[in-house]
């Protein structure tokens, strides 16, 4: 903890978890769609389907699904911008099971077609962490350096991913493998220390059994 | 390195380095975080100027939060500055004014600073912004005492919390009350043992103070207890810069807020079940906004 922790961050009020946890959260979705979002849907749980109108959640999550921070001013015009720029968007009150008071589901579709279903939470003072992708199970907080690596549940894997990470002397803090049932889907969540190259991402996306290799780098 | 564990021990080494409080934190931090004192201080200058930006904005006429319950109270309070009707006048009631200004400005979905949270974030800004402009003061030194206030916040947050969740609203508005207090001590020229009272007269003054929120929303009472903080922080300063002295120390003021807040009803602390938001007009307000009643 530092001095910024305590003065700080910069956002667009009224709520640091209802408002700009939430623009993280939409941001996060944009960045692990890999591009612009043509549709979104939301659905909102919890206190965020409760009270979304009066902390304008539904303004922050669209704004940061257009990629815009949680300290952007335009955040309080989202939903006019998303509709100038043809992006069609619906929120949705609902319920998930066990999940955090303050959770949302997005579905978004790029312009070529490519679907991203993500669930996270916003889990006080405007952190979050992304607990779901594409149904596999996740840790995400977005506040550093994160590689998600989908592929195909086979032995080895690890060993293969982390050694090109240790090669370009990566320090991993946070690991965690998840999949839907032996020898099929499974995701890799690894956040590290410091930045990850493109280079590393591009190395293991060429790996035998890896289907994709994403980078995200801290919200 | 400084532990933030205790308000004593930020006032010893300022006193052991013949310094301001601020002058050792920012000295701290930079070897902790491994950067320039001056990129930091930069930071915080940048800090200070989204603050009198906010300021700006928040006291227009024509605001209006994202629910519609709020805005133009800052406005209002400005003409009376302005226009000399103001009954304390001065530093006070522009402190107020410049309070409400920030904290109906987030309600609106402005831009603010979190000090230490969204929903005080008018507290420090009031003060400090108020303080520079009656005082003519440099603008360097109010930059600088934000490091005592948020020095005095990591201290709060170590050994009690900052949110209206863990601890209502003596938590939030508390804590930027008691950081504040601190901070105007020290921009008026007081010692740092002065600071340390100051931060324990306006935290004390504040204990037991509920978080129960109308709708559930930032709004009401949030707003008005933002004024009422930097009033609060004003008095504190004031009585520490006279030499009066807290007769508890404010390291046991802040285990005293901790055991409060814990012994606290969960319908006391933001969950809107209690307090304001259980009363007849709180609860019209969230049928008005939401468009349904609470039970649904």
């Amino acid at each position: 903890m530092n001095v910024f922790d305590i003065i700080g961050p910069v956002m667009i009020g009224p709520s640091s978890s209802h408002t700009a946890g939430a623009a993280r959260i939409g941001r996060m979705a944009r960045h692990l769609l890999g591009q612009p979002a043509e549709k979104a849907h939301i659905l909102l749980a919890g206190s965020f389907a409760h009270t979304y109108k009066g902390h304008g959640t539904d303004k922050a999550i669209l704004a940061g699904i257009m990629d815009m921070a949680p300290d952007d001013k335009r955040i309080r015009e989202s939903l006019e911008i998303a509709e100038k720029e043809g992006i069609e968007y619906t929120f949705e009150p609902g319920e998930l099971e066990n999940c955090h008071p303050n959770t949302a589901k997005i579905t978004l579709t790029g312009a070529d077609g490519k679907t991203l279903v993500m669930q996270a939470s916003s889990v006080g003072g405007g952190n979050i962490m992304v607990t779901e992708i594409n149904g596999l199970k996740v840790e995400i907080s977005g506040q550093y350096a994160t590689l998600i690596v989908v592929h195909k549940d086979e032995p080895g894997m690890i060993a293969k991913v982390t050694t090109i990470m240790s090669w370009h002397d990566m320090n991993i803090f946070n690991f965690m493998l998840s999949r839907e049932k032996k020898g099929g889907t499974a995701v890799m969540t690894i956040e590290v220390d410091g930045v990850i190259g493109e280079a590393i991402n591009q190395e293991i996306s060429q790996l035998p059994n890896v289907t994709s290799s994403t980078l995200i780098k801290p919200l | 390195m400084l532990k933030y564990d205790s308000v004593r021990e930020l006032t010893e080494a300022a006193r052991a380095a013949g310094c301001r409080i601020s002058d050792v934190v920012l000295a701290d931090q930079a070897e902790s975080m491994e950067t320039d004192a001056d990129v930091l201080y930069s930071r915080m200058a940048e800090d200070y100027r989204i603050m009198r930006e906010a300021v700006k904005e928040g006291s227009v006429k024509k605001l209006k939060s994202t629910s519609g319950l709020t805005g133009g109270d800052a406005y209002k309070m400005k003409k009376a500055v302005e226009n000399g009707s103001a009954m304390c006048g001065g530093l006070f009631a522009d402190a107020i004014a410049k309070a409400l200004s920030v904290s109906e400005l987030n309600a609106a979905m402005g831009r603010i600073v979190a000090a230490p949270t969204a929903g005080s974030c008018g507290i420090l800004p009031g003060a400090l912004i108020a303080y520079q402009k009656d005082k003519n003061a440099d603008e360097k030194d109010c930059v600088m005492s934000m490091f005592t206030a948020s020095a005095v916040g990591m201290v709060i947050n170590n050994n009690a919390c900052l949110a209206g969740a863990g601890g209502g609203c003596q938590a939030e508005c508390g804590s930027a009350s008691a950081m504040a207090a601190a901070a105007l001590t020290e921009l008026a020229g007081g010692t740092p043992a002065m600071a340390e009272n100051a931060a324990a007269i306006a935290l004390k003054n504040i204990l037991g103070l509920v978080c129960d929120p109308v709708a559930g929303l930032v709004e009401i009472p949030c707003i008005k207890r933002n004024a009422g903080g930097v009033a609060n922080a004003l008095c504190a300063a004031e009585m520490a810069l006279a030499g009066i002295c807290s007769k508890i120390p404010a390291d046991e003021v802040i285990v005293a807020m901790k055991h409060i807040g814990d012994s606290m009803s969960s319908s006391l602390k933001e969950t809107a079940m209690g307090g304001l938001a259980a009363t007849p007009s709180g609860r019209a307000m969230y049928e008005q906004v939401f468009g349904r009643k609470e039970t649904e």
